[in-house]
């Protein structure tokens, strides 16, 4: 180990003028990431193929008609006119040993860290009858863009009356409270426009991120129009008809005029290629530097991490990518990396003017990133309209500071 | 490891300044919501602020002695220490 990285600085010293970085993923985790190490004045390449990221959080708003899909939307510009070299490509394959990527062109970069920051990956083999064409009748909308545009025309074409149906993953998955979050927006669409219709979540787990909040708001602001079946009610989806947009679980079959499959996931294929990600699927790193637990000079950040109790959020990526390029520069001084301490913060939409959040305040213990006890939890029930509504104000605040920071 | 130590010695003329700006634990996440800039947003941005009033106001918000919908988990999170090290440093970027 310490003769690979010893040879890294010497070709750093003498092939290259200084370190080269590459980030693969260009999203709230990549982005920030590449930025923080250029602002180091490092050699910094991020590889990402779409040179306009859709941001997820507020898709839900958009799928509720509340928003335009071109608010979601950010250029890859200012990350460039920074210094970083966007190399504007898929990477398809990475060798560890020779400390090289591969891209999509055949043309291949060498590093000397790889920060690797793609995302999930939707896994349309994991649930019988929903793959990618499925997907075109059933949208999934977990990742933004086309997607979450479909489910929005779809709502929008159901006639009033008609009932939606929400398939849940069970854990772990890209936002945590992602998934009723939609709900609560999409049942605002459906109060305000479509008002004898009917949502169902089927879900495979019988908890869900702030569940008290959740369900205390459906209740006074969605009375009898959302219906959530837990895993032990029979909510677990075991296959999918797209064509009759007809549900199985183990207790029947649900059909609906609009059916959102939201699929189990998996750390993005680049780490799978790259030998980063373990037989759960995702990639265990270290809470201190974010470098993969299975490859050296592999730092892993983001949703692709198993980040111990931080959740699968925007924030989290964000809040890793900056402990990860701190850690990266200390460890190319040779400098042992400090301890972090890293938060996240989760707000909700449940309705335009009532927002609730989850935050936590974590740091390594025993090998992961851990609650710090007595910090954190959620929004405190029985609040006034006037607290949701401010939590409401500060979840737009907290998109736009952070899409800033990112890319603007 | 001499190369490691000529590596270090070219990082840090390289990048002189960062020595300085590397964050205490806990700050980088700070500008999750806090704009260091100048913010336009609803939430208070921290620059232009004193080491003094942030260390102040943390204390307040982890005692529950001030109103808050966030920052009372936040503050919760962080020891009087801690808390000193990144006042100073959003101070320092002021
Ligand atoms: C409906 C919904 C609502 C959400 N709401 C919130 C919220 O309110 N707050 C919050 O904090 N989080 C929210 N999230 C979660 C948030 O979107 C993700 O956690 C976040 O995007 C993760 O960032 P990332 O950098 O790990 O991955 P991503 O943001 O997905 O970025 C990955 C990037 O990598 C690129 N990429 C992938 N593979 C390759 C490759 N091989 N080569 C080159 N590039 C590649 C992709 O093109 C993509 O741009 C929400 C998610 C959803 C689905
Ligand atoms: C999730 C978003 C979020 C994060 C992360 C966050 N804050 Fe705050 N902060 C707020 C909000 C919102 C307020 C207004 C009070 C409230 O409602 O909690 C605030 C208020 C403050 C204030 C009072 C400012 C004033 O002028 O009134 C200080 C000081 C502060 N925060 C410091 C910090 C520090 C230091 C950190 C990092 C350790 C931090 N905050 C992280 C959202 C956040």
């Amino acid at each position: 180990m310490l003769g690979g990285s010893a040879t890294a600085f010497s070709r750093s010293l003498f092939g290259q003028a200084l370190p080269h970085l590459i980030v693969i993923g260009g999203g709230f985790g990549g982005a920030t990431c590449a930025r923080e190490l250029k602002r180091h004045g490092l050699n910094v390449t991020l590889v990402e193929p779409n040179l306009i990221y859709t941001a997820c959080p507020f898709s839900n708003a958009v799928i509720a008609g509340l928003r335009p899909i071109e608010a979601q939307q950010f250029r890859l510009d200012v990350v460039k006119q920074g210094g970083v070299v966007v190399a504007q490509q898929w990477a398809v394959r990475v060798e560890p040993g020779a400390r090289r990527v591969f891209l999509v062109d055949g043309s291949s970069l060498q590093y000397d860290r790889l920060v690797l920051a793609p995302g999930i990956d939707l896994r349309f083999d994991a649930l019988p009858g929903y793959d990618e064409a499925a997907s075109a009748m059933l949208p999934h909308a977990w990742k933004a863009g086309e997607q979450t545009e479909l489910l929005r025309r779809q709502l929008e074409a159901m006639e009033d009356g008609g009932t939606v149906i929400i398939a849940a993953p069970s854990n772990p998955f890209r936002c945590p409270p992602g998934p009723y979050e939609r709900a609560s927006l999409i049942a605002h669409y459906l109060k305000t426009h479509k008002p004898r219709s009917k949502l169902i979540i089927l879900d495979a787990k019988d908890t869900f991120s702030k569940q008290r909040l959740f369900q205390a708001a459906w209740q006074e602001l969605y009375p009898n129009l959302i219906e959530w079946v837990s895993l032990s009610s029979g909510g677990k989806v075991n296959e999918v008809n797209a064509k009759t947009r007809t549900l199985t679980t183990d207790f029947g079959h649900h059909t609906g005029d609009v059916v959102n499959v939201i699929p189990p996931q998996r750390a993005g294929q680049i780490t799978h290629v790259a030998g980063a990600a373990d037989r759960s699927g995702w990639c265990p790193i270290d809470p201190v530097t974010f470098e993969s637990r299975l490859q050296p000079n592999i730092h892993v950040i983001g949703d692709s991490s198993i980040a111990g109790g931080m959740p699968k959020s925007a924030f989290s990526a964000n809040a890793q990518a900056k402990v990860c390029a701190a850690a990266i520069v200390s460890l190319l001084r040779g400098q042992p990396p400090s301890a972090p301490k890293l938060i996240n913060t989760c707000y909700s939409l449940v309705a335009p003017d009532y927002g609730i959040s989850v935050a936590g305040v974590y740091r390594p213990a025993n090998g992961v990133l851990t609650d710090v006890e007595g910090a954190g939890g959620t929004s405190p029930p029985n609040a006034p309209p006037s607290f949701r509504s401010l939590e409401a104000t500060y979840a737009q605040a907290w998109f736009e500071t952070i899409t800033t920071e990112v890319f603007g | 490891m001499r190369t490691i130590i000529v590596a270090a010695i070219l990082l840090a003329a390289i990048a002189p300044a960062s020595a300085q700006s590397v964050a205490p634990p806990g700050a980088a996440a700070c500008s999750g919501c806090h704009a260091l800039g100048v913010g336009s947003a609803s939430i208070p941005p921290l620059s232009g602020q004193t080491p003094e009033s942030i260390v102040t106001a943390m204390q307040a918000f982890r005692m529950g002695q001030r109103q808050a919908t966030v920052m009372d988990r936040i503050a919760k999170g962080f020891s009087d220490e801690e808390t000193r090290a990144i006042a100073d440093w959003v101070g320092q970027k002021r």
